[in-house]
C-alpha cells in the first residue's frame, strides 16, 4: 500500500511537471497558432540559468527566481526577434524555423557552458525525505515540485479565467482576427503569452534539473510528451493540459511500476523483463491514438471555431 | 638523349613504385560517441588514443598512422553506417572504439565479413565471447559479465544476503545483471530494466527497491545516467538505508557531477588511476600534462591499450597487414605494456585479467578521486570462453 501511494505521488509529480511544459506549449499553439519545437530549448535554458545563478548566489531558491525572470526575458526576446517573422506562415515554416532555433540554442549553450553539462545541488532541507503520511516517506524535493506546480496551476486558472488578460488570451484562442479587429494590441499580447510560456518551460526545466542534471538537448525527449499532452488535452486548453498531463504522468509511472509484474504473470521472466519497459513506454501513445479516434479535437477543446 | 631521359625516368618510376607501396600508412577507424550528452566519454577515449600515438611517436612499425574518428551519435544504426563507411570507402586496416554494446553488435558483422580486425575499446557483449567469437574480433576491455561478477563476489564477502538489481534495457544492461546473478550467492529479490537511453527518472524503480527492502542495491548506469541515478537514490532517502554497489556507474567523467553522492559507494573495475605499474604512471601523468584540467578514465585507459595492442601487431608483422593470420597471431600475443599491468588474451580474444575494488575518496586538494582498495579477483576469465570454438 505504501508502495502504491508512493508510486501515485511519483506519477502526480511527473504529470504536474509535464503540465508546466505543456501549458506554455498549448497556449502558444492555441492562441498564436504557432508550432514551437524550440519550447524544449527554453526548458533547457531555464535549467542552465538556474544552475548558474544558484552557483553565483549560493542559494537554490534565489537562483531559481532569477532563472525564472531570465527565461521570461529570453522568451520575449525570441518572440520579438524570431517568432514574429513566422506568424501567418505555413506550419511547415514554423517547424523549420523553430527546429533551427533548437540547433541555435544547443550550440549557444555549448559555447557558453561547454559540452559537459552542469549539476544543480539541492539545499539540505530539500535533499532528504520527509514523512508525508504516517509511515510514508517521500522525497521532500519531489513533494515541493507537486506543491509549486499546483500553485502555478491555480495561478494560471485565475489568470486565464478571472482577469482581463486571461479574457484576451481566451478570446485570442477562439478568434484571433476578431480580437485584433477590436483594437487589442495583439503583438504585445503575443509577446506576453510567449514569455509566459517560456517562463513555465523554464520553471519545469529548473525544477527537473536537480533530479536529472543539466545537459544539452535535455528538452528534446520531454517535448515529445508535452506535444502528446497538448493533443490529448485539446489544443489551447489549459484545463485540458492539466488533465492530460496528470493522466500521462500516472500512466507512465504506474505502467513502469506495475506493468512488469502483470506481464510476469502471463509470460516467462525473461520475456516480461524485456518487453515490459518497451510496452509501458507505448501506453501513452496508445492513449493518444484512442483519444484521436474517439475525440479528435482532444478532451477539452478550447476553440469554438 | 631523349631516349636516355625516358629510360631514366622509367627506371626512376619503377624504383619509386615499390618504395611508395612500402611507405603506406596504417589506417585506423575509431567509432565512438562524440556528440550529445555522452560525448564526454568519446572525447576522453579520443584524447587517450591520441596520447598513445604521441607515445608511439605517431608511427606503428615505422609507418605513419592515420586515425579517422567517426561519431556514432549514441545510436546503433549510425554506428553501423559509420563502420561500413570506414571499411568500404576509407579501407581502414583496424577498427576500434565502440563504447556501447548495442552499437558494437550492430557494427561488428560488417567488420567480420570484410575480415577487418575490430578491437573493442569498451563494449564486451556476451554474443561475441562464446559461440559467436571470431578471429577478427579482439577486446581491449572486458566481457560485460566480468565486472559485475566481481561485484557479486565482493557482495558475498560483505555478507549481503538479498539484492535488488537495476539497469538499462539493452545488451550491456542484461549482461551486467546476468553477471551479478552468476556469482552472487544470496537471493535476488527484484530486477528492473529501464528504457535506454530515454528514461532518466528512476523514481518508480527506486520506490520498488525500497519496498523490497533488500540488503543492497546493485546498479549499472554508464555515462550521464549514473549521475542521475545517484542523485535520485539520495533524494529518495536510500543513501543511509540500503547500500549501493555499482559497475561502470562512477568514473572520472561522472565524478565531477556526482561529488559527495559517490563517496563510499564501491564499484569494481579492471583499471584504476593509481595502479602501480610504470606504463600506467606514464599514462596518467602525461594525460594530465597534455590535457590540463582533465582526468584519465577507464574508457581512456582501454583506448590507450587498444592503440598499443594495434601497434604491437603492426610492429611484429613489420607493417605487412596482408597476411591476416599473421596479424591475428601477433595480436593474440598481446606483446605490449598494458596500463592495467598483466594483460593476456583468452582463446576467445577477451582479456584474462584482475578486477579491483575501487572507492571514492577526497584527495589533498579536495577533489573527489577513485582509489584502489583491494583486488577482488585475479586472472579472471569470462564465463563464455569455453563455448568459443577457437583454440
Amino acid at each position: 500500500m505504501t508502495l502504491f501511494i508512493e508510486q501515485c505521488l511519483n506519477g502526480l509529480q511527473f504529470g504536474l511537471l509535464l503540465f508546466l511544459l505543456a501549458a506554455g506549449l498549448t497556449l502558444v499553439f492555441g492562441i498564436m497558432d504557432l508550432v514551437n519545437l524550440a519550447h524544449g530549448s527554453l526548458y533547457m535554458i531555464g535549467a542552465y540559468f538556474a544552475a548558474t545563478f544558484a552557483a553565483w548566489t549560493g542559494s537554490f531558491v534565489f537562483g531559481a527566481i532569477l532563472a525564472l525572470a531570465a527565461t521570461l526575458l529570453v522568451g520575449m526576446v525570441v518572440e520579438v526577434v524570431a517568432m514574429r517573422r513566422l506568424y501567418g506562415r505555413d506550419h511547415l515554416d514554423h517547424v523549420l524555423g523553430t527546429f533551427g532555433l533548437i540547433l541555435f540554442f544547443d550550440e549557444l549553450v555549448r559555447l557558453i557552458w561547454g559540452p559537459e553539462g552542469l549539476s544543480l545541488p539541492l539545499p539540505l532541507w530539500l535533499n532528504s525525505p520527509i514523512e508525508i503520511l504516517p509511515g510514508v516517506q517521500y522525497s521532500a524535493y519531489k513533494f515541493s515540485i507537486i506543491v509549486v506546480s499546483l500553485i502555478v496551476a491555480i495561478f494560471l486558472y485565475v489568470l486565464v479565467m478571472r482577469t482581463r488578460v486571461g479574457m484576451l488570451i481566451r478570446a485570442g484562442a477562439s478568434n484571433r482576427e476578431m480580437v485584433g479587429a477590436l483594437g487589442v494590441d495583439i503583438k504585445l499580447l503575443y509577446t506576453l503569452v510567449f514569455g509566459l510560456g517560456a517562463a513555465l518551460a523554464g520553471l519545469a526545466g529548473l525544477m527537473q534539473a536537480p533530479i536529472l542534471t543539466v545537459q544539452i538537448g535535455m528538452g528534446e525527449s520531454i517535448l515529445i510528451l508535452a506535444f502528446v499532452i497538448t493533443v490529448i488535452g485539446g489544443i489551447g486548453s489549459i484545463r485540458g493540459a492539466l488533465v492530460a498531463a496528470i493522466l500521462v504522468g500516472f500512466i507512465d509511472t504506474l505502467g513502469r511500476a506495475f506493468f512488469p509484474d502483470l506481464l510476469r504473470l502471463a509470460f516467462t521472466k525473461e520475456v516480461a523483463a524485456t518487453a515490459a519497459p518497451a510496452l509501458s513506454s507505448m501506453l501513452i501513445y496508445l492513449l493518444m491514438a484512442i483519444i484521436l479516434v474517439v475525440k479528435p479535437e482532444g478532451l477539452f477543446s478550447a476553440g469554438g471555431k | 638523349m631523349r631516349k636516355t631521359l625516358l629510360a631514366a625516368s622509367a627506371a626512376l618510376l619503377l624504383a619509386a613504385g615499390p618504395a611508395a607501396a612500402q611507405q603506406k600508412t596504417i589506417k585506423i577507424g575509431f567509432v565512438s560517441t562524440f556528440s550529445g550528452p555522452v560525448a564526454v566519454i568519446g572525447n576522453n577515449m579520443r584524447d587517450s588514443f591520441e596520447l598513445a600515438l604521441d607515445h608511439l611517436g605517431r608511427k606503428m612499425g615505422g609507418l605513419p598512422v592515420e586515425v579517422i574518428y567517426e561519431d556514432d551519435g549514441f545510436k546503433p544504426e549510425v554506428g553501423k553506417q559509420k563502420t561500413d563507411k570506414l571499411i568500404e570507402s576509407d579501407k581502414v586496416d583496424f577498427l576500434t572504439g565502440y563504447i556501447w554494446s548495442n552499437v558494437l553488435l550492430a557494427s561488428v558483422k560488417s567488420a567480420l565479413d570484410s575480415k577487418t580486425f575490430i578491437i573493442s575499446a569498451n563494449a564486451g557483449p556476451h554474443q561475441l565471447a562464446g559461440e559467436g567469437c571470431s578471429p577478427f574480433f579482439f577486446s581491449a576491455s572486458w566481457q560485460n559479465d566480468q565486472t559485475p561478477q566481481a561485484v557479486g563476489h565482493y557482495m558475498n564477502q560483505k555478507g549481503v544476503k538479498t539484492v535488488f538489481l537495476i539497469g538499462p534495457n539493452y545488451a550491456a544492461g542484461k549482461d551486467m545483471l546476468a553477471g551479478v546473478a552468476a556469482t552472487f550467492k544470496g537471493k535476488i529479490v527484484g530486477e528492473e530494466l529501464t528504457t535506454w537511453p530515454a528514461q532518466l527518472d528512476f523514481s518508480a524503480e527506486l520506490a520498488k527497491a525500497k519496498a523490497a527492502n533488500p540488503d543492497a542495491i546493485f546498479v549499472f548506469y554508464p555515462g550521464r545516467a549514473g549521475v542521475q541515478f545517484l542523485t535520485q537514490y539520495a533524494q529518495a532517502g536510500l543513501k543511509d538505508k540500503i547500500p549501493l554497489y555499482t559497475a561502470f556507474t562512477i568514473d572520472e567523467l561522472s565524478l565531477p557531477l556526482q561529488k559527495e553522492l559517490a563517496l563510499g559507494v564501491p564499484g569494481a573495475q579492471q583499471w584504476v588511476n593509481d595502479l602501480p605499474n610504470e606504463a600506467n604512471k606514464r599514462f596518467v601523468a602525461d594525460f594530465e600534462k597534455k590535457y590540463p584540467g582533465k582526468k584519465p578514465s577507464f574508457y581512456g585507459a582501454q583506448s590507450y591499450d587498444a592503440a598499443m595492442l594495434i601497434a604491437s601487431a603492426v610492429a611484429a608483422t613489420k607493417g605487412d597487414l596482408s597476411n591476416k593470420t599473421a596479424v591475428q597471431k601477433a595480436l593474440e600475443k598481446a606483446d605490449f605494456k598494458s596500463v592495467r599491468g598483466d594483460f593476456k588474451f583468452n582463446n576467445n580474444h577477451f582479456p584474462i585479467q584482475a578486477f579491483y575494488l575501487q572507492d571514492v575518496v577526497k584527495d589533498a586538494k579536495g577533489d573527489f578521486v577513485l582509489k584502489t582498495i583491494a583486488t577482488i579477483v585475479k586472472d579472471n576469465q569470462d564465463a563464455y570462453h569455453g563455448k568459443c570454438p577457437m583454440k
